[in-house]
Order: structure tokens, then sequence, then C-alpha cells
């Protein structure tokens, strides 16, 4: 910002951009929050799908 | 001495090696990549001055110019891991490229709509059939491809093929979009910091663009080696190690 004093509401106004601006960076977060999530919620499902692996094989391996 | 490397190779490539080093390694990642996010958002957002000719909308250049970077390298990072899982038989770097796609495609999505964002202030469209957009978006199409054939067949040695074969042919495309700028009349202006001479930027503004370039390199560090290991706990599932360290989750 090159003004004199410093104000959010001039900051949020990005200069008449702020639609473009805060879209971009709203979306950029998006993005970021989602690849983390998005893992780590896989790992849950690889797991217990393995887990069930385990419990169906130790079944089998009982009934022959 | 040759013999010896390749013994090497093989036992760090090892998937449960990797499995192991890589959990300690994501901290070291993630952490940094988190703190030069927030100094360079700062940097950019609050240091940066105004752009003479565009206003403050120019700041859609700290999330667009590293996304785009990112979704170039990420795709050169997948082939390579590609052609070298392809090659050498190395299993863990098919499981690298398989676990780069998203986030590569996630990064190409990102470089588009942000420019698409910026288009429309500058240009007055939103898009644009030039040659670097028309280039992006056909990189995007490659990511999809790609993972379409990951998850389509099902057995997992031919996927690798079939997915790494088009990642590998797709590599075209990567100097097709950096050079778009120079071949082509194009809308989208050109380099502006990878040239030869003094990148024409001011200082203030190139420092948090190239903060958020590293710290972008640095989640997908994160992020790849996390995804990376799930890729290692699934397609090794029938593994006594893996069955073990499952059962203790």
């Amino acid at each position: 910002m090159n003004g004199a004093e410093f104000s959010w509401s001039e900051f949020f106004h990005m200069g008449g951009y702020a639609g473009f601006v805060w879209s971009s960076y709203g979306l950029a977060l998006v993005m970021v929050v989602f690849n983390i999530v998005s893992p780590m919620i896989e790992r849950k499902r690889v797991i217990s799908r393995v887990k069930r692996a385990i419990k169906r094989d130790a079944n089998s391996s009982q009934a022959s | 001495m040759f013999k010896k490397i390749w013994g090497w190779i093989q036992r760090f490539s090892s998937p449960k090696h990797f499995y192991s080093i890589s959990g300690k390694l994501i901290p070291w990642f993630a952490v940094p990549a988190a703190l030069l996010g927030i100094y360079g958002l700062y940097m950019g957002l609050f240091v940066a001055p105004t752009d003479y000719q565009q206003g403050e909308s120019y700041r859609i250049i700290f999330i667009h110019v590293p996304a785009a970077w990112m979704s170039m390298f990420i795709y050169v990072v997948m082939a390579i891991s590609a052609a070298i899982g392809m090659i050498w038989q190395i299993k863990l770097a098919d499981m690298i490229a398989s676990a780069s796609a998203p986030i590569g495609a996630w990064f190409t999505f990102l470089a588009l709509v942000t420019g698409s964002l910026w288009g429309k202030p500058m240009w007055g469209a939103y898009w644009v059939w030039d040659a670097r957009l028309t280039s992006e978006l056909i990189l995007l199409f490659l990511y999809f491809g790609y993972m379409a054939l990951q998850s389509s067949i099902e057995d997992q040695r031919t996927a690798d093929k079939a997915s790494g074969l088009l990642a590998i042919v797709g590599v075209v495309n990567i100097p097709i979009i950096h050079y778009s700028v120079e071949w082509w009349n194009t809308l989208h202006q050109g380099a502006t910091v990878a040239k030869f001479d003094k990148p024409s930027m001011h200082i203030d503004m190139l420092i948090p663009l190239l903060v958020m370039a590293i710290a972008a390199k640095l989640f997908y560090a994160a992020i790849v080696l996390i995804r990376a290991r799930n890729e290692v706990l699934y397609r090794e599932r029938n593994r006594q190690w893996v069955r073990e360290l499952v059962e203790k989750l």
C-alpha cells in the first residue's frame, strides 16, 4: 500500500480489484487445505482397508 | 563400485525404508513451508508496493506465478519418476509419480483460475485461446489423463506403464508452455523473472514472489511424501511389515 496511513478497509478494497484478488487468494487457501486434508482421509481409508484384509485372511486360514 | 551403488540405491528405495525415513522428513518440509508461506503473504500483501500500471490487481502474481511454476515442476518430477520406475523397475519411483499427479493438477488448476481472474481486469476477458493459456490447459488434461489411467487399470504394473508412458510423452508440452510467450504472439506477458539479464521487477515484489515459490516447493515436498506413504501402505498391503505396522495403528 502506498497510502500515507494504513487502513483495513482500503486494504480489503484492493484498489477496486477486491473480487479478483481475494478470489485468487481464497482459491489458493482452499487448494492448500484440500491438499492437506485429503491425503489424511485417504490414509485412514487405506489403513482400514488393510485391517479388513488382515481379518479376512485370519478367518480364511482358520476355516481351512 | 557400480554394484555397491546399485545395492545402496535399491536399499534406500525399498518402500519399507522410504516409509520410515519419509515419516521423519515431513515436518522438515511442512514447517518451513508454513512459515515461508505466511512471510510471503505478509510481504506480498502489505510490503510490496502498488504496481504503477496494474494497481493492486497485480498482487494475484504471488499466487499465480508460483502455482504456474509448480504445475510445470511437478510434471517434470512426475515424468522423471515414471521413467525411472519404467527403466529400473523401482517401485518407489512409480509411487512418487502417482502421488505427484493430483498435487500437480491442483497447482495447474490454481494457475489457470488465478490467471483468468487476473486476465479479466487487465485484458478484459477471463479466457483467450492464446498459446500460453492453451498449453497450460493441455497440461491440466495431461494430469487428468495420467490420473484416469492410474485409477482405471486394475493391474498396478500395467497402470504404471500406461500412465508413465503418457507422462513421458507429455513432457514435450513443458518447453512449449515455457517458450509459448516467445514463439507466438500472445496476450500473456513475457518472462519477467526467469530470464538471463536482470529480472525486470521491483525488489520488494520479487522477494515475496520468490518466497512464495519456495514455500510452494516445500509444500509439494511435504504433501508428496504423505501421499507416497499412503501409496506404500496400499500397494504393499500384502507384505508382512505393512500388516504388522497397520495393526499397531
